[in-house]
């Protein structure tokens, strides 16, 4: 009789991090598939999204209607840096997004039932609630970014055109980073989801204006300090032939996927740290 | 080891507990959640573990399950320490806590079964076969579409009781699975873990406040207390334990100054009727057969204590030795 309880499909566990990936196509399908029971209320929500969150555009067009440059930078100069912040935020928005209910989740002890589960917590949580309607800010950012390419008055060659893509993929990771160092510090301070959101929604913001137009402290800080200068600051100034404000070390325009790792791994530190720190202390 | 199939060592949890003691002010002091607790589960036993609020009785389960590392001492189940290996535990166990719900929230009860049932790779006869089993011991037939927010607290504790056990776990574990329930779901509830561990084997470790969980279900209760194990032992014994008493409850033909016997006191009266106290262990019959002699006696019937009174009195005599 017990025999039969000891019954397993008889594969061997996967690597961690397979274990993870595995664990968050799981419960991110099964919130997609629920998602799409209702086909109309889907399509709505995600023409909302794009609309809202063109609205930052919108704000941008509307500066534009009045100026003819922004810290001498013009107009499709300044929707290829939103264009490349709002796509690459999009995309980690779409992936990691729902992090910012950990604070809320450790509170009311629900937390607990994620650790009790076969699966990493990062992916259980990272794919809680995944939404297909936060497409709508990749849509609307990749559209500025396609108007961007065409309209900007740039030399392109193969370098500066593959940057685009790499920018993108590393921006993603950057903001990524961000999302999870900013769930690893919920861990700690619960009620932290607005200093998470206050870096990653705020940042995406700030990115998508030119580096000149703020204070040079301000700018040392997000290169040096919180890298997200290297989302697309840094190497679209490249792309762009515009000065960058500050010294930076040579081939520091293509230092982004190397920026991306390092904040990937710092993230992915404290990540294991917060939740060492749950583990012993407790709710 | 079979027979140790959950082992504590003198497991021990401590708390940091930061206090404001004033502006800007603020004091470190320790809690010790868990004081050195040892004991074992063999296979297929069902413990009840009691205990006040605040006892204890939750840190330990969930450095049981893997939720908390143990601050010292040694833990195990099945062979495994929980808070290393948490997931690779993950898949032998159940875990069902009565205040907050492992299935997802705002979608229907069946999309949380089909979810485990990937997650933890069920094989799909089995997981069929268990399903139905769940659906139809615990009536959730009606309910597998309705989304889990929709639930009342019975369906969904029913719910949440199957969740954990799809995928056939070896220990159950279960956290207050009775509370706010009404006395219908409690039967069903209670029916379907006797079952489960009279057919399946499942070892099944609950805490909870209610003592009718324990008196229908568990033939072995622990008691906690300040982080530290009061009793362990048959629920018999806890009466002795505590020595509790029982009460003889004897109605005269009239009114009559208090009883006087050996062995017992009388301890009320009220008008023709008269409360007499003994204690647990000895046996009624001596007792009844001295009064009929005695007294003009119309009617009896016998008390048994009340485990909560029994407890209550454990903790005050533990008190009370504590102080002197």
């Amino acid at each position: 009789m017990v025999e039969s309880l000891r019954l397993r499909d008889g594969t061997r566990e996967l690597p961690r991090w397979r274990e993870g990936l595995r664990a968050y196509g799981l419960i991110a399908g099964m919130w997609v598939r629920s998602s799409m029971t209702y086909r109309a209320s889907f399509v709505i929500t995600v023409v909302g999204n794009l609309l809202v969150t063109g609205l930052d555009f919108a704000t941008i067009l509307l500066m534009f209607s009045r100026v003819d440059s922004l810290g001498g930078w013009s107009l499709p100069e300044v929707a290829f840096l939103y264009g490349l912040s709002a796509t690459a935020f999009g995309i980690s928005d779409l992936v990691l997004g729902s992090m910012d209910v950990l604070g809320t989740r450790i509170r009311d002890g629900s937390f607990d039932t994620l650790l009790v589960r076969p699966a990493p917590v990062l992916a259980q949580i990272g794919a809680d609630h995944f939404a297909l309607r936060r497409l709508g800010r990749i849509t609307q950012g990749g559209l500025v970014l396609g108007y961007a390419l065409v309209a900007v008055d740039v030399n392109w060659t193969v370098g500066k055109l593959l940057l685009v893509p790499v920018m993108l993929v590393c921006g993603a990771a950057i903001f990524g980073a961000l999302f999870v160092a900013g769930a690893a510090f919920q861990i700690v301070a619960q009620d932290a989801a607005e200093v998470q959101n206050a870096f990653t929604y705020g940042g995406n913001t700030l990115l998508s204006y030119p580096p000149v137009v703020f204070g040079k402290d301000f700018v040392r800080g997000v290169t040096f300090m919180l890298p997200l200068a290297f989302v697309n600051w840094v190497p679209a100034s490249y792309v762009l032939g515009r000065p960058y404000p500050l010294d930076l070390p040579p081939g520091a325009e293509f230092a982004s996927p190397l920026v991306a790792l390092v904040c990937c791994a710092l993230a992915g530190l404290a990540w294991r740290a917060g939740l060492k720190s749950y583990r012993s202390t407790g709710s | 080891m079979d027979e140790h199939f959950i082992q504590l060592d003198r497991v021990e949890k401590v708390f940091d507990v930061r206090k404001k003691t004033g502006f800007m002010k603020r004091e470190r002091r320790q809690v010790r959640a868990v004081d050195s607790i040892s004991f074992a589960v063999a296979r297929g036993e069902m413990v009840g573990y009691i205990g006040p609020n605040g006892a204890g009785k939750s840190t330990t389960i969930k450095m049981l399950t893997g939720i908390l590392t143990p601050s010292g001492g040694r833990l195990r189940v099945a062979g495994i320490d929980p808070s290393r290996e948490r997931t690779r535990l993950a898949h032998r166990i159940g875990v069902v806590f009565g205040q907050r719900t492992t299935l997802w929230w705002d979608l229907p009860l069946i999309d949380s079964y089909k979810l485990m049932h990937r997650m933890y790779r069920i094989p799909d006869a089995r997981y069929a076969e268990n399903l139905a089993r769940c659906v139809e011991l615990l009536e959730l037939g009606a309910l597998l579409d309705v989304p889990v927010r929709q639930l009342s607290l019975g369906q969904r504790m029913r719910g949440d009781i199957a969740a954990a056990l799809l995928h056939d776990p070896e220990v159950l574990y279960l956290d207050e699975p009775t509370i706010g329930l009404d006395v219908i779901s409690k039967a069903k509830v209670r029916e379907f873990l006797r079952e489960l561990n009279a057919e399946r084997g499942t070892t099944v470790l609950l805490t909870t406040h209610d003592l009718q969980d324990i008196e229908q279900l568990c033939s072995r209760v622990m008691v906690i207390d300040h982080g530290r194990l009061m009793y362990d032992g048959p629920l018999t014994g806890l009466h002795e334990a505590g020595e509790s008493e029982r009460t003889l409850v004897v109605d005269l033909e009239r009114e009559l100054p208090p009883i006087e016997v050996p062995d017992a006191r009388t301890v009320r009266v009220e008008g023709p009727r008269q409360w007499l106290t003994f204690p647990a262990s000895a046996s009624a019959a001596p007792l009844v057969a001295r009064i009929a002699a005695e007294y003009p006696m119309v009617d009896l019937s016998v008390r048994e204590p009340d485990i909560e009174a029994v407890i209550a009195k454990m903790y005050a005599e533990q008190a009370e030795k504590a102080v002197s």
